[in-house]
């Protein structure tokens, strides 16, 4: 089992680039402990700005450093970066187009106990309404890594949610193909097209091996950009399959089931089943014990398939 | 020296026009602000469409987006936007002159228009002059009115925190807002207490006199060690008894003979100042 988390990467790569890129900057809003920012804060103290539990503050402060040639990236946790600093993410970041890269950690029910205030179940469609506005969920540790390699090269906002928990890869150090902007077919397939996002690629990538076993062929497609979506890659895998299923931590409404339904239905009409969290205050309990509750397992995913196709 | 006591009589006129031609603005927050924008743009900062893109211009923020007919008319007399342009297509259709700053427009650092956001991006933008040790300032327009957005409260934090010397906050204090009188509709005073108490130095001045104004940003620059807020104390509607107080003003749309009115008023005062 891999014990690194994804947002341990992040800080990773910012600190090895901002020994030579004195404009980047890293803000907290007292979460630098749970960004897992703390040895950036130690060892870049002038090129970090904490800004206390104020998350619109933190957002617009970032935006005023990018529009001053900065290259900020804040990190709060997701439930409250995308609703409580929501229109600072979109007036000041998306709209007024300055490069702030807002880092969601703890995303979805990564607080488990903690109730439905630390959830964020609703962040990939809100903030995917923004226009202008990037939504990227990296499945594990090293497509984190090039993700975050990516974003330090470009000059606009983006939204990049990471789980509280490290997950298993999905990926290898010397294995990772990773293209901006378009999505990983992590495996092929012909009978079911798998596609997820963030926590959820690891899970689909276990239910194909388990309806592998069945004689089930399954494609599992690493959506981890779910804004810009990659239409090319879901027609590409929906064509090919008899259903398509889609798996993301979220509400059923508006996130990537909701996006790859609308792009499987124009384009190539077929069945789609969407893995989420309900639309519901979520059930109490580790990651681990939700996704099992919900189905959204391996062996749940694997199940949902198998009852579409027979 | 350009008389800039007359030219912010000039500027509320072309507010006055821009309103006009496009059907509608914010004329009586445009009024009260004229001149506090008036002395920033033309005595203060160090900002012109030659050095717009300098790492080292001044920064301006308008929190208080809807008072954009005023700024257009300043942007257009300092020669970042065409004021025959600006009037003509104000507010029409597929127009990049809308009713609340547009940043793809040159001049325009940041956009805005729902309120409380020009703090929190000015601390950022000082900040940001701090660790690059550049000498510019920093200076952001909000409402009064406007102040009952708590993250307003956010950056008068983080400012005070960060000891941002090269920030001004400028309060556009008309003491009106959209439903009658701000201490009506959420009180702000003892308000230079308030901001004092944040660690703000405080300024309470005439925010309609050009020389008032300019004596407080010059006492703003050499304030060391923690940022200062310029509470303008001005009137709604300036220029014009039709306007004046009322708070009904706050976005109306004069009437011909309103309009006739308020101009032949401005321009009264204008020559009397000239």
């Amino acid at each position: 089992m891999n014990k690194i988390a994804n947002r341990k990467v992040i800080c990773d790569v910012l600190m090895e680039h901002a020994k030579t890129d004195k404009d980047i900057v890293v803000l907290c809003s007292d979460s630098r402990g749970s960004a897992s920012l703390t040895p950036f804060f130690s060892e870049f103290p002038e090129q970090s700005v904490e800004v206390g539990i104020a998350e619109q503050d933190l957002v617009g402060i970032s935006a005023g450093l990018a529009r001053a040639g900065k290259k900020p990236f804040c990190a709060s946790p997701a439930s409250f970066l995308s609703s409580r600093s929501y229109e600072q993410c979109k007036v000041d970041c998306a709209y007024s187009d300055t490069n702030v890269k807002l880092i969601g950690i703890s995303g979805g029910i990564s607080y488990g106990a903690l109730g439905m205030s630390h959830h964020s179940a609703q962040d990939i469609a809100a903030m995917s309404a923004i226009p202008n506005m990037r939504v990227y969920l990296p499945s594990d540790r090293f497509q984190t890594r090039k993700l975050i390699e990516a974003l330090l090269q470009d000059q606009k906002c983006a939204y990049i949610r990471v789980g509280r928990n490290p997950v298993e890869d999905v990926y290898t150090e010397d294995n990772c193909s990773f293209t901006m902007n378009k999505a990983t077919f992590v495996r092929e397939g012909t009978d079911a097209a798998l596609i997820a996002c963030g926590e959820m690629v690891r899970p689909c990538l276990d239910a194909a091996d388990l309806l592998a076993k069945d004689g089930i062929s399954a494609s599992v497609v690493d959506m981890y950009c779910v804004k810009p979506l990659d239409t090319e890659a879901i027609i590409k895998a929906a064509s090919h399959a008899k259903l398509v299923l889609t798996a993301e931590e979220h509400s059923p409404f508006g996130g990537l089931g909701s996006m790859v339904a609308q792009v499987v239905s124009a384009n190539v009409p077929k069945k789609v089943i969407n893995v989420a969290l309900p639309d519901a205050p979520v059930i109490t309990g580790t990651s681990q014990e939700v996704y099992s509750y919900y189905g959204m397992t391996g062996e749940g995913i694997a199940k949902r398939v198998k009852e579409a196709l027979s | 020296m350009e008389n800039l006591k007359a030219l912010a009589y000039e500027l509320r006129e072309n507010a006055v026009d821009i309103i006009m031609a496009g059907g509608g603005g914010h004329i009586g927050g445009d009024m009260s602000v004229m001149e506090v924008l008036t002395e920033l743009y033309f005595k203060q900062m160090h900002v012109s469409p030659e050095t717009a893109d300098d790492p080292d211009r001044d920064r301006f923020i308008m929190s208080k987006g809807h008072s954009m007919e005023a700024y257009y008319a300043v942007l257009c007399k300092k020669g970042f936007l065409d004021y025959e342009d600006v009037k003509a297509r104000f507010s029409k259709f597929a127009s990049p002159y809308i009713g609340h700053p547009n940043n793809k427009l040159p001049g325009i650092e940041m956009n805005s228009g729902s309120l409380g956001h020009g703090l929190p991006v000015s601390v950022g933008l000082a900040l940001a002059g701090k660790m690059d040790k550049r000498d510019y300032r920093v200076y952001v327009v909000t409402g009064d009115g406007e102040l009952a957005e708590g993250s307003n409260w956010e950056g008068f934090m983080s400012g005070a925190m960060y000891k941002l010397d090269n920030l001004c906050c400028i309060i556009d204090r008309n003491r009106l807002q959209i439903s009658g009188s701000t201490e009506d509709v959420m009180a702000l005073e003892d308000l230079k207490a308030k901001v004092s108490s944040f660690g703000w130095h405080v300024i309470s001045t005439d925010g309609n006199d050009i020389d008032a104004l300019d004596a407080a940003f010059e006492e703003a620059k050499r304030t060391k060690g923690q940022p200062t807020c310029v509470i303008a104390n001005t009137i709604k509607g300036k220029g014009s008894s039709v306007m004046e107080n009322k708070a009904v003003w706050h976005h109306k749309l004069p009437t011909q003979e309103e309009y006739d009115q308020i101009m032949k008023d401005l321009e009264a005062r204008r020559e009397e100042l000239a």
